[in-house]
């Protein structure tokens, strides 16, 4: 492939990108995987993975921890580049049709386009406001009203401008843990990517923070294809419109939400969701 | 209850008394340090506050910390004894007229130490630029970007040795590289040296930079890049790996990410353990004794940059050496050895003082 990343981007059709206005186009997948196998060392993490994600909804990851979830995860915005080690031994990412394992994208711009929110929060030891503007500020944005403009509209997309308008320049450190992971989704969405990636986002909040996460996640995707990492078999089920369960590397089914909850193909699925193993 | 039914009464066995045994020993061993340092500190400060402190106001010798050293002559004028400096003793044999008063002298004990507190003012400061520098760098590069394998673990190796090279084999690095080798520009083609012309009539004369701040500075440096590589790799350690992974999940290159997001919290560390690191380094006297030192300057370093970075200066562990073993040992120089032991001691007392104070804020403001 000739063309970097970014260019490729450019061309897509409007409906594809995130954020921008037009209709979702939820039938086109955002992120197609060809038997993937995926390598820490000679640990191998992921084996033989093919699935699709589609466009505009949220998707689920389940399964029993050390299943490969943030592995998987994590190969979407390549962070797992910055384990040394690691390598895809087979198969293809392909995110909007673009091969993402190829030496010729750039993660920089790549990571633009996929964010991720941890499941640690981490917001930076500065203020809310420069959490929000630090994705444009390395683009090089200096403008003043231009960020001014997107932290707002970030802060109200993540569902926290409410809260914290009157203190945008204290620390982002002094918020609840709920409010420093929104924080953190505002932080991604701020740079305009047109996938998020959570890995267990409310692992560490209480039900009530959860549940503000979980009806953010809600509205999110109305821009944004959400793929989230999940413990809590509820919050999956709240939440996600498809469901993959994976198991020991392997993908063991994925179809839609209910039917996965509801009428599992798989004995080990349904065993897995009816809680008898994990 | 009966006494002697009680299970748990105190019973002396072999166990215990070896118990107390070592207690006694450890106790001992740890007031016998103390002891050692009290009378460290306290001759010094008893001794040297004769020199550095005076009975009447302005209670400081102001003459001590801002004087350069002189010669001092002791005669007999009239029937009365009198210690004077060369420059006053030329003054009272000009003002009454007089060639020559049979006096005795000894070298280095009138004046002050003016010039050894600026000399080691300076050597601390630059040799600290350079080291923490070069170290951080260093020490970025390890711990951030080099792949953590065998042969960064040999670098590691390496430097950590170099904590272990004895301060006069740094000395006489420093002679060879930087005294008699490292390249001047010069408007002539030396012939004495190895020399490169580099156009518009000037050469590069391998004749090494002398014994000059320069030179020090670069010794000096080297051997605390040790320390300060360590407490910096320590310092980048302690910042959160999430710091790292949020900016570069937003798009950000990895020295953006580090600028932005790892440096500004590390460098509080960096700072204080390199200083309490430099601080060390700078009373030794082994590594300025062949690059930096001299016996004997009139004046505190100035000048141009370059006439700056090429001087000799004299610094206060060197001049407490020459003192105390260069010239005669007498009741003058040692008046003078106290005054010098005890300024220097508050000095590098005070810089330790700083960067902990420093760290103590520090720590209070960054946290996560
Ligand atoms: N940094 C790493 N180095 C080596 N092995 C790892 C690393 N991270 C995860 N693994 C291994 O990869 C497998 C999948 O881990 P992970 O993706 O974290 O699982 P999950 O998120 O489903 O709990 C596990 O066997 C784990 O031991
Ligand atoms: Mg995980």
């Amino acid at each position: 492939m000739n063309a970097t990343f970014e260019t490729r981007m450019d061309t897509l059709p409007q409906a594809a990108r995130g954020s921008q206005q037009g209709a979702p186009d939820t039938s086109d997948p955002m992120i197609e995987i060809d038997h993937l196998d995926f390598y820490y060392g000679a640990n191998h993490a992921l084996r033989d993975i093919s699935l699709q994600i589609p466009g505009h909804q949220v998707t689920a990851f389940i399964g029993p921890s050390g299943c490969g979830k943030s592995t998987l995860l994590r190969c979407f915005n390549r962070m797992n580049d910055l384990i040394e080690g690691t390598r895809i031994g087979n198969g293809q990412i392909r995110i909007h049709g673009i091969d993402i394992s190829d030496p010729a994208v750039d993660t920089i711009a790549l990571r633009r386009q996929v964010g991720m929110v941890f499941q640690k929060s981490n917001p930076f030891p500065k203020s809310i406001y420069e959490n929000i503007a630090y994705g444009l500020q390395i683009q090089g944005v200096r403008d003043r009203r231009r960020l001014d403009e997107v932290v707002e509209k970030s802060l109200r997309g993540a569902a926290l401008w409410d809260e914290v308008k009157d203190r945008l320049h204290t620390s982002a450190l002094g918020l609840s843990g709920g409010q420093q992971q929104r924080v953190c989704i505002a932080r991604a969405i701020a740079v305009e990517p047109s996938i998020i990636l959570m890995d267990e986002p409310c692992s560490a909040l209480d039900p009530i923070a959860t549940a503000k996460v979980e009806e953010l996640i809600h509205e999110l995707k109305k821009n944004y294809t959400i793929v989230i990492v999940t413990h809590n078999m509820q919050q999956a089920g709240r939440c996600s419109d498809m469901t993959a369960f994976f198991y020991l590397g392997q993908l063991i089914e994925m179809g839609k939400t209910e039917k996965i909850f509801t009428n599992p193909v798989q004995k080990q699925t349904e065993d897995y969701i009816s809680g008898r193993f994990g | 209850m009966n006494p002697k039914s009680n299970p748990f009464a105190h019973q002396s066995s072999g166990a215990r008394l070896a118990e107390s045994a070592a207690f006694g020993l450890f106790r001992g061993a740890t007031y016998f340090i103390l002891l050692c340092a009290t009378m460290i500190f306290g001759v010094i400060v008893v001794k040297g506050s004769g020199t550095v402190f005076k009975a009447s106001p302005p209670f400081v010798n102001w003459t001590f910390l801002t004087a350069s050293p002189e010669t001092l002559y002791v005669f007999e004028f009239e029937g009365k004894k009198m210690e004077l400096g060369d420059k006053a003793f030329r003054e009272f044999k000009a003002a009454r007229g007089l060639d020559e008063i049979e006096a005795e002298s000894y070298a280095h004990s009138a004046g002050g130490i003016w010039p050894c507190i600026t000399g080691t003012f300076w050597l601390v400061i630059g040799s600290m630029g350079i080291a923490l520098f070069i170290g951080v760098s260093s020490a970025i590069f390890l711990s951030e970007y080099s792949q953590q394998g065998r042969m960064v673990e040999l670098i590691r190796l390496a430097i950590l040795n170099l904590a272990g090279v004895p301060s006069i084999v740094f000395g006489l690095f420093g002679l060879g590289l930087f005294v008699h080798f490292m390249p001047v520009v010069a408007g002539f083609d030396d012939p004495s040296t190895p020399s490169f012309p580099i156009g518009f009539g000037h050469w590069l004369n391998f004749s090494g930079w002398g014994i000059c701040l320069a030179s020090g500075w670069f010794t000096l440096a080297f051997m605390a890049l040790p320390v300060v590589i360590a407490a910096s790799e320590e310092s980048l350690k302690a910042v959160p790996r999430g710091f790292r992974e949020g900016s570069l999940a937003l798009g950000a290159t990895k020295w953006q990410a580090i600028r932005t997001n790892v440096l500004p919290y590390a460098l509080p560390g960096m700072l204080t353990s390199s200083i309490l690191g430099i601080a060390r380094v700078a009373g030794e006297t082994a590594p300025i004794l062949f690059t930096a030192a001299y016996v004997m300057r009139d004046s505190a370093p100035g000048g141009g940059l370059l006439d700056f970075l090429g001087q000799g200066v004299m610094a206060l562990p060197y001049h407490i050496y020459v003192i105390s073993s260069k010239i005669p040992q007498n009741e003058f120089t040692e008046r003078v050895q106290y005054g010098t032991a005890l300024v220097f001691l508050g000095l590098v007392t005070a810089i330790a003082m700083t960067s902990i104070l420093l760290r103590i804020r520090m720590r209070n403001r960054y946290r996560w």
